[in-house]
């Protein structure tokens, strides 16, 4: 079974959906005329990345109610093409989380929120943002896939639960600032992004599907260079860095199953010592506020 | 038999650490520069162009980024600087194709040097700085360009700067980079060698250069803050990679005492939403 993806390394203007949204729907019109069936944005990509005091003016519920997400589901049914798009998600409790929402046929198929809120350095998450409390795969008419956002897969127990959640694919997106200029032809946070996922892509025997988004805001740059790795770890297309790019690849998902033959790291993945082991570890924990997470 | 290989303890390279790949910083720096400058509304930018090498890094990113004709250079002599600065920035302008302006600041600083015939170098080169950059900003708005800053992250940490002189600018392409760095990124780009070959100086008299004012060299200094601050050292740490304590505790010291020059000065808070508090947006909320 093939599957047509494409990755629309965009570069979202901070704070201005209306803008986003039209940026979207001609990367989508984009897609189509290439047969894309699954459309990549990245993290936050209808609202910008550093918001600060404008989450509270950006964020929107992922409901055909909401005149953003309505025009973004009727493309997903007329153009036959799944998204997955990111943006502020609220709860109506003034709660605001970092939202992933995947549209297929006019219906939001799934909704994650973003766990991990790097709130260091550069990052301030944490000051504006409630921390996702699920970790869910879910099913698509592609087969079942998995979802996270950028700091999210810079830990490796989200990507692990969704594998063990019967994840075949993950759809990675993330607003990754630029930092760590050396003598290398690429920063220093590229290369660690593009290293993880190849290892996830190794150690989960499945296709990693990461955007990335382009762009300036206030100094920081993003990088881009959204990348297809498949079932062995290896590279299948990557766009260029810090460049905007509609990256379009079709890429085999029997891969998945060739290569799960050779190297059954999924069946003799041993679940019941892991869960028994973990929850021994954490009542064992010395510090107790590592199990209270 | 066992084959032992048992590899020495060794210090950290950090000119190693400190090389950068110049095609990738001038791929985001000209992208910066574009993006700061198109994003607000404008096309055009504003430059003070002393004939040392900061600025000319600046002028050749600049020129790279929006076209040389849209860049303004402004050579600002004051009196005593050197002839060979004046000549300098004109390689520049020459080399680029600038649009260039030069205005003397003499007759609009010496009144207010002469008020105070006890005036220490120190002062003057401060109402230098300012007035170059009142210069500047004028020039800013007759050109409709943005001014872009030249400072330097060696130069800033050290606070070897005026406030509100040379730190005022729109947009600081080269401020995350350290003089080390911007030595081999102009040697890329082609900037004229004899701006690389001269020493580094504020040209504020004769026979001035900035490594005899503070003491070390930026080679030296560059290493050392490279450690305590992209590398996180400790004091302790840093010493213990082979720079002499006292230097160490002298330079992290002078980094500490200039902080104000790096921050916006603080605000009484008084309401439940302050400026500078939390009041909070990015710059780029204004583009």
């Amino acid at each position: 079974m093939y599957l047509t993806v494409g990755l629309a390394q965009l570069y979202p203007k901070i704070g201005d959906v209306a803008a986003n949204l039209k940026t979207h729907l001609a990367q989508i019109e984009a897609a189509k005329a290439h047969g894309v069936q699954l459309l990549m944005f990245p993290e936050l990509s209808l609202t910008g990345y550093n918001l600060q005091d404008l989450v509270y003016e950006v964020a929107m519920q992922p409901t055909a109610d909401n005149p953003i997400f309505r025009q973004l589901l009727e493309a997903s049914g007329d153009y036959g093409m799944d998204l997955m798009v990111g943006f502020v998600d609220t709860d109506r409790r003034a709660r605001y989380f970092i939202g992933a929402a995947y549209l297929s046929d006019g219906k939001v198929l799934h909704v994650h929120h973003k766990v991990y809120l790097p709130t260091y350095t550069m990052f301030d998450e944490g000051r504006y943002f409630a921390w996702g409390d699920a970790v869910r795969a879910f099913d698509t008419r592609f087969g079942r896939f998995g979802m996270l956002i950028c700091e999210d897969f810079w830990h490796a127990s989200p990507p692990y639960l969704l594998w063990i959640d019967r994840a075949d694919l993950f759809l990675f997106h993330s607003a990754s600032p630029g930092r760590g200029l050396d003598a290398s032809d690429r920063l220093g946070s590229a290369r660690w992004v593009q290293l993880v996922n190849q290892a996830y892509g190794s150690l989960f025997t499945s296709y990693i599907l990461h955007c990335n988004r382009v762009g300036y805001e206030d100094g920081l740059n993003f990088w881009g260079g959204s990348t297809i790795i498949d079932p062995d770890g290896e590279i299948v297309c990557a766009a260029p860095m810090h460049e905007p790019a509609l990256c379009i690849q079709t890429i085999d998902l029997n891969q998945t199953r060739r290569t799960r033959t050779r190297l059954p790291l999924l069946r003799d993945e041993r679940t019941a010592l892991m869960a028994r082991e973990l929850t021994r570890i954490i009542e064992e924990a010395p510090d107790r506020t590592l199990g209270a997470r | 038999m066992v084959n032992t290989l048992v590899q020495p303890q060794q210090r950290v390279d950090v000119d190693t650490l400190l090389t950068i790949n110049t095609d990738l910083a001038t791929k985001i720096m000209v992208g910066f520069i574009q993006d700061a400058v198109t994003k607000v509304g404008f096309s055009r930018a504003v430059i003070g162009l002393s004939g040392g090498i900061d600025s000319a890094l600046v002028a050749f990113l600049a020129a790279q980024a929006l076209g040389a004709e849209n860049v303004l250079a402004v050579r600002l002599p004051y009196q005593t600087s050197s002839a060979g600065s004046l000549t300098d920035a004109q390689a520049v302008i020459d080399q680029l194709g600038l649009p260039a302006l030069t205005v003397e600041i003499t007759p609009m600083v010496q009144p207010l040097i002469d008020l105070f015939p006890d005036m220490d170098g120190v002062r003057k080169g401060n109402i230098m700085a300012r007035q170059r950059m009142i210069v500047l900003y004028d020039q800013s708005a007759d050109w409709k360009g943005l001014v872009i800053g030249t400072s330097n992250k060696t130069e800033v940490l050290l606070g070897y700067s005026t406030l509100f002189g040379d730190s005022a600018a729109a947009l600081q392409p080269i401020e995350d980079l350290y003089k080390t760095q911007v030595r081999q990124l102009s040697r890329a780009l082609g900037v004229p060698q004899s701006i690389l070959d001269k020493a580094p100086s504020a040209d504020l008299w004769t026979g001035q250069t900035d490594e005899g004012e503070l003491g070390y060299t930026y080679a030296e200094v560059d290493r050392l803050l490279y450690l305590l601050v992209d590398g996180r050292y400790t004091v302790e740490e840093a010493a213990a990679q082979g720079f002499d304590r006292a230097f160490v505790e002298r330079v992290w010291r002078r980094v500490r005492m200039n902080h104000f020059k790096r921050t916006m000065p603080n605000v009484a808070k008084l309401s439940r939403r302050s400026i500078g508090h939390d009041f909070l947006y990015l710059r780029d909320w204004a583009g």
